[in-house]
């Protein structure tokens, strides 16, 4: 076994504290948990140039009160630069990575139920050469399962500080503020296998665990009895639908009212607002502009909030390891992994929770492809659409008794429809650009534990505040350019009739493009203005056609009669089935993949499905109809 | 091929033969995917792409280790096994390329 001498490099002014230091651990180690137990509130989400990977900055006070930068960095078993987070990881404490100094120190978290596989990185990250702190996390657990390890031994073998902590109990925290303070003066060098293979430094691991006499504690008892029940073979599928129904409900049935009252609340305190202005361009600004605007991004929150409250209940209790395993046949089919099943689902809901949600597939490949496939299912913002357009075209027959309807139908079609393409987009992304062949369904299992709510506030928080600061960004600006679209030129400092305004002009400007699908100028205005929201296009045309489509939606539909022929009506349909026309989807999707190249790739292939498709309509029903 | 692993690979057959283990499994190594639930092998080695190989050996999967399978997914895959205190889901097209040699027989002294 090759090994060598690692010295630790002196520090000029070793008696001062470290000022910015990077933790690190593998998945699973409660890594995550400890590091919101350490800076709480006071940390902020970055991503690092041209990577997906994000971290996490946060703040913390050492013993003597300085504060420290602990940076987060992505959950990594190894520091192998062939996977991404793992290269980022290498870069970072290699003070290599742009935008970030090299860390005065890292800490390494591990799990210490598992320490035999999980000292192989602590190992690794010693040999670059850090003042480096061990943590054995998880200690709770150790001594309740029968399981222990001589810290002081462990801490002699790899010649650095090692303790025991609990980040749930919160158990030998102040070891951490000790270090931060660099109490520690720089120990002595330090042997370590590290040009070894993985096989020699795991067995370097295997004997610094026996040498500080490591005892690996039993596997609880209630992880197996749940276990019988979750993986059963029959019991294990039917609580997997019950609690996959109970997500969707949750979205659906909760998320959608809060929606609406936030919305209703947003729209009633933007008329109060605005009878404090005087009427003109400014009120418009502040009321249609930016308060419809804040009002778009901020309608997301409750859909997002609760889809990641539900997430990380499944998640931290470790049921979402089990749904995975469970879902993972289906999904395999369609070249995806049981992962992605949840993120899926609740694309029914809204696009923009389903993409966050993607986060929890480690598989890079298998997340992006999610995160394409996800806006072609039927999401809440088409229903409006559909509804009205299947209204005013489809006269309501029974077609199987009272079971279902030619109106039920179509509705079903359209869902059916959506499904489909985001399949058939799977197997065609999985067979090519995104063929995963680096990235097989491989799963740890974690035991079961109870969800803490600290943690799941700060999920919360957490990605609450990511989607409002750099989602809503995004969202805002596009809500404005919405805005002045619709309010210039401008005619003796008024704005102008919706016909005459810039809106308008596009929807002139674009007809020629989409008359081949059988719609005029005027649903080219509601495409464009669809972008804010879908169901933004139904106020549009009945703007456009001087109705009050919330009050008259009856004449809205008698007007669309006389708009559309039933062939454009299959089109609208099959247009908006497909169609990405949701800035909210594009600007997530943007934050989530950390560059514009997936969201434009997505936007140009769903507007070309969506054209293509629509096209065939209607010809097909318009030869039909004939 | 040494005369101790031929004995070896017999008596293999014999126990296959007895306990209705299926009979292409004649070689020295099986496959993780030919186990079944309950019983436990030994890591001989990983049939695969160097990443995958490097992170399933990152959970455990070492050549030498003891591996076990610990339970079988609704309708058979992804099975879960256990490898020292980690259990690992994995699919059986990937658990077909890990060698491993039951319990009993193990390659070299564990």
């Amino acid at each position: 076994m090759t090994c060598h001498t690692v010295a630790r490099p002196q520090d000029e002014n070793a008696a001062s504290s470290f000022r910015t230091v990077a933790v690190v651990g593998p998945p699973n180690s409660g890594k995550t948990t400890l590091y919101n137990r350490l800076t709480g509130l006071r940390q902020k989400v970055g991503n690092f140039p041209g990577v997906t990977v994000e971290h996490h900055i946060g703040y913390v006070r050492n013993a003597d009160g300085e504060e420290v930068a602990l940076v987060d960095l992505p959950g990594i078993y190894s520091l192998n630069p062939k996977s991404e987070d793992e290269r980022v990881a290498v870069d970072v404490l290699n003070g290599v990575m742009p935008g970030m100094a090299r860390p005065d120190a890292v800490i390494v978290v591990l799990n210490a139920n598992n320490l035999h596989t999980h000292l192989v990185l602590a190992g690794r990250v010693i040999a670059l050469g850090l003042p480096t702190l061990v943590l054995l996390n998880m200690a709770d657990e150790l001594h309740k399962q029968n399981g222990g390890v001589d810290v002081l031994a462990m801490a002699h073998e790899l010649k650095t500080p090692v303790a025991l902590v609990s980040a749930t109990t919160g158990q030998g925290l102040e070891a951490v503020t000790n270090f931060l303070s660099a109490a520690t003066p720089a120990p002595e060098p330090l042997e370590l296998p590290v040009v070894g293979s993985t096989r020699s430094v795991r067995e370097w691991a295997v004997r610094v665990g026996e040498n500080s006499s490591y005892r690996r504690p039993a596997t609880p008892v209630w992880t197996k009895r749940l276990d019988d029940v979750f993986l059963h073979r029959f019991w294990g599928p039917l609580i997997f639908v019950v609690v996959v129904v109970a997500v969707f409900q949750m979205i659906f049935a909760a998320g959608k009212p809060l929606q609406d009252i936030l919305q209703t609340f947003l729209d009633s305190t933007g008329t109060w607002v605005g009878q404090m202005l005087p009427d003109g361009l400014l009120r418009s600004l502040v009321i249609n502009g930016v308060w419809k605007g804040v009002g778009s991004v901020v309608v997301f929150l409750p859909q997002i909030l609760l889809l990641f409250l539900v997430i990380g209940i499944l998640e931290d209790s470790g049921y979402l390891a089990r749904a995975a395993v469970i879902a993972d046949r289906t999904m395999s089919r369609v070249g995806l992994n049981g992962k992605s099943f949840i993120p899926l689902l609740s694309a029914y809901a809204c696009a923009v929770p389903a993409i966050m949600a993607t986060r929890t597939i480690e598989s890079k490949r298998d997340r992006i492809a999610t995160i394409l496939i996800a806006p072609f299912m039927t999401c809440s913002a088409r229903l409006p659409v559909y509804t009205m357009v299947i209204a005013a075209f489809i006269p309501s027959r029974a077609l199987l008794g009272p079971f279902l309807s030619t109106r039920a139908a179509a509705m079903l079609g359209l869902y059916v429809l959506g499904f489909l393409m985001a399949i058939l987009t799977a197997a065609i992304l999985k067979s090519t650009v995104l063929k995963s062949k680096d990235a097989p369904f491989i799963l740890e299992m974690p035991p079961y534990r109870w969800p803490t709510a600290a943690s799941l506030a700060l999920r919360l928080v957490d990605r609450g505040k990511a989607f409002l600061y750099r989602a809503g960004t995004v969202i805002m600006v596009v809500s404005l350019l919405l805005w002045a679209a619709t309010n210039f030129p401008m005619h003796n400092g008024q704005p102008p009739a919706i016909q005459d305004s810039v809106v308008a002009s596009l929807g002139h400007a674009i007809e020629p493009v989409i008359r081949p699908l059988g719609f005029d100028w005027k649903i080219g205005v509601g495409l464009v203005t669809s972008l804010a929201a879908r169901e933004v296009i139904i106020a549009t045309l009945g703007t456009l056609n001087g109705i009050d489509a919330e009050v008259h939606s009856f004449d809205l539909q008698r007007a669309l009669q006389h708009e559309l022929s039933l062939a454009g009506a299959v089109a609208l349909l099959v247009f908006f089935a497909f169609a990405m026309q949701c800035m909210s989807t594009l600007a997530v999707v943007r934050r989530e993949t950390n560059s514009w190249k997936w969201p434009a790739a997505q936007f140009a292939y769903m507007t070309i499905v969506a054209y293509v498709s629509a096209f065939a309509a209607y010809r097909i029903v318009e030869h039909f109809t004939r | 091929m040494g005369k101790g692993v031929r004995i070896e690979m017999e008596l293999k057959m014999i126990f296959n033969f007895i306990f209705g283990r299926k009979q292409y499994r004649h070689h020295n190594s099986d496959a993780l995917a030919d186990l079944r639930v309950g019983e436990r092998a030994i890591v001989q080695d990983l049939e695969l792409d160097h990443p995958i190989a490097e992170h399933l050996m990152n959970l455990g999967f070492v050549p030498g280790l003891e591996v076990s399978v610990e339970r079988s997914g609704p309708g058979g895959d992804p099975r879960v096994y256990r490898v020292e205190g980690t259990e690992v889901a994995i699919r059986r097209e990937l658990s077909r390329h890990i060698h491993v040699s039951l319990v009993g027989a193990p390659a070299f002294g564990d």
